[in-house]
């Protein structure tokens, strides 16, 4: 049985899309625009309809290419992170690089990622890794910093290890930060990824996009444009299905920004 | 039997350790000496922020102490040595653990978490009450409840000794008055020796053999008034005469209450 509560929930986005496609059209059809300049909400449909083909193989290049990326970002960045909080030289040695090294503008450094590179997934999946890498790693350490004072004192009142103290405590404690840097991550992935495509490459949404465009077939570069926050939407989903997934751990509100 | 013993023990903060543009050492503590026997209930009383917590973090050897001697069960606290249970003003569970699980942490670090463990984890949630929530998680139970998890915690490695940092403080009345009763007959069952800090002056009689009353910053032991109130203490005994008599003692070392005639000689 559907609740008042449900349906409303479901109703009411339903009726702001409907409402936004409405004035797009209206927009489109009272001042007569190109359909070069801004295709109505019918033909980028068409367009989806036509190159749907087109449009699942090269969004799962860029798929590809965000979640390894991600998945990089991962890897390296909790580690590191953890190094950085639990070592107090490595943490001086290497913190302030890391602040430093988030402040570069990382797509003004995917012209030089592509020289060493190449064209090929390598060069996305390294754009895409490393915008994803900070929020990670400093959502992370700010997480393993942040532990409750009662709970590392129980822990040295029981004489706990360091690796007791860390994996018992601290790295629990620190979960539901991981995910508030993982979910900024993954969507940052999909942004490199497809800087990477614009700079230099020949497959992925991002090129299909370029090439649409330049081409003037807008209602391709809207439909790419669709099939990119789409894709954008999916990755963000499937972080927050195995944060979900694990609430049973995470019963803590995730700390904000 | 005397289990531990307080010797000048003495608490000065640095003003370089404090921070915060601090320019003068702060004495916490000023010269407290107590002993207190095996099973004994000893309340530390006092103002706020006169040392009643830093003095038990001494004992339990997470805070170094700045001169004296502290000695638990013969030994020398030089550093935390695990033969006690800590239980903070928050009930600090884990939320990723199950009640029960929260229960067996220390089990956990100390490698013991064996079957004895888990009954006994059992035993002591039946204890307070709460066997109907060993799966739950922290969150799902009331601060009164979570704190009694803690309490739990505390004692699943048979500790002989027990420091309680105004346990029940943030509690409501009504649930400070059952938790009392619930530690009175914990105490009861375990047998340990009881630190417990309060700003309650009828909490700490009710509780306790023996009350310590602190003086205010740089705080000392003002007087030690034992209590002589018997066992099975229930609630009924805090509207007889015996037990006014003792909160009009410990007012009146804390200095808000004038001495009467007669009283202060103990």
């Amino acid at each position: 049985m559907m609740t008042r509560n449900n349906l409303e929930r479901i109703v009411y986005p339903l009726l702001g899309v409907v409402i936004v496609l409405a004035l797009w059209q209206l927009t489109c059809v009272l001042w007569k625009m190109p359909e070069a300049v801004l295709p109505t909400p019918m033909n980028v449909a068409r367009a989806i309809a036509k190159y749907w083909p087109a449009l699942v193989s090269e969004g799962w290049v860029t798929l590809k290419a965000t979640l390894y990326g991600f998945a990089l970002a991962l890897l390296l960045g909790i580690p590191i992170a953890v190094a950085v909080s639990l070592s107090s030289w490595v943490n001086l040695m290497f913190y302030p690089l890391l602040v430093a090294l988030q402040s570069v503008p990382k797509v003004a450094l995917a012209p030089i990622l592509l020289v060493w590179l190449g064209t090929g997934i390598e060069s996305k999946l390294a754009i895409a890794w490393l915008v994803a890498f900070f929020p990670i790693v400093v959502d992370t350490a700010a997480g393993l910093q942040s532990t409750p004072r009662d709970l590392l004192e129980l822990g040295r009142s029981l004489k706990a290890t360091r690796w007791q103290v860390f994996s018992m405590i601290q790295f629990p404690a620190a979960l539901p930060y991981v995910f508030t840097g993982a979910k900024v991550a993954v969507t940052l992935a999909v942004i490199g990824a497809v800087i990477g495509e614009f700079v230099g490459s020949s497959d992925g949404l991002g090129f299909l996009l370029l090439s649409a465009t330049s081409q003037i077939n807008t209602s391709l570069a809207f439909a790419a444009l669709f099939a990119l926050s789409v894709l954008g939407t999916i990755t963000y989903l499937m972080v927050v299905a195995v944060e979900r997934a694990l609430s049973g751990w995470l019963p803590l509100p995730p700390p904000r920004h | 039997m005397q289990f531990g013993s307080v010797r000048g023990a003495r608490k000065v903060f640095l003003a370089k350790e404090r921070g915060g543009g601090a320019t003068e050492d702060l004495v916490a503590l000023d010269d407290a000496s107590f002993d207190f026997d095996e099973g004994e209930f000893v309340s530390l009383l006092g103002p706020s922020g006169c040392g009643k917590t830093t003095l038990l973090r001494m004992v339990a050897g997470l805070t170094p102490r700045s001169g004296g001697s502290i000695t638990i069960n013969g030994k020398d606290v030089e550093g935390p040595y695990g033969d006690y249970g800590f239980v903070f003003q928050a009930p600090s569970l884990m939320p990723w653990r199950t009640v029960l699980q929260n229960v067996l942490f220390p089990m956990d670090v100390l490698k013991r978490n064996d079957s004895a463990a888990l009954e006994r984890a059992r035993e002591l949630l039946a204890l307070v009450g709460l066997s109907d929530f060993a799966a739950s998680r922290p969150h799902q139970l009331s601060g009164g409840m979570q704190q009694r998890v803690a309490l739990c915690r505390a004692l699943i490695h048979a500790p002989k000794l027990l420091l309680m940092d105004e346990p029940f403080g943030a509690l409501d009345e009504l649930t400070r008055l059952e938790m009392n009763d619930l530690l009175l007959k914990i105490r009861k069952e375990t047998r340990a020796s009881v630190l417990f800090v309060t700003h309650s002056i009828s909490e700490a009689v009710y509780l306790a053999d023996k009350v310590l009353v602190f003086s205010r910053r740089p705080a000392r032991v003002v007087e030690q008034l034992s209590v002589s109130l018997g066992y099975p203490r229930s609630q009924a005994v805090r509207f007889t005469p015996e037990f006014t008599q003792a909160e009009r003692r410990v007012s009146e070392a804390l200095g808000i209450l004038a001495p009467t005639a007669g009283a202060g000689v103990h």
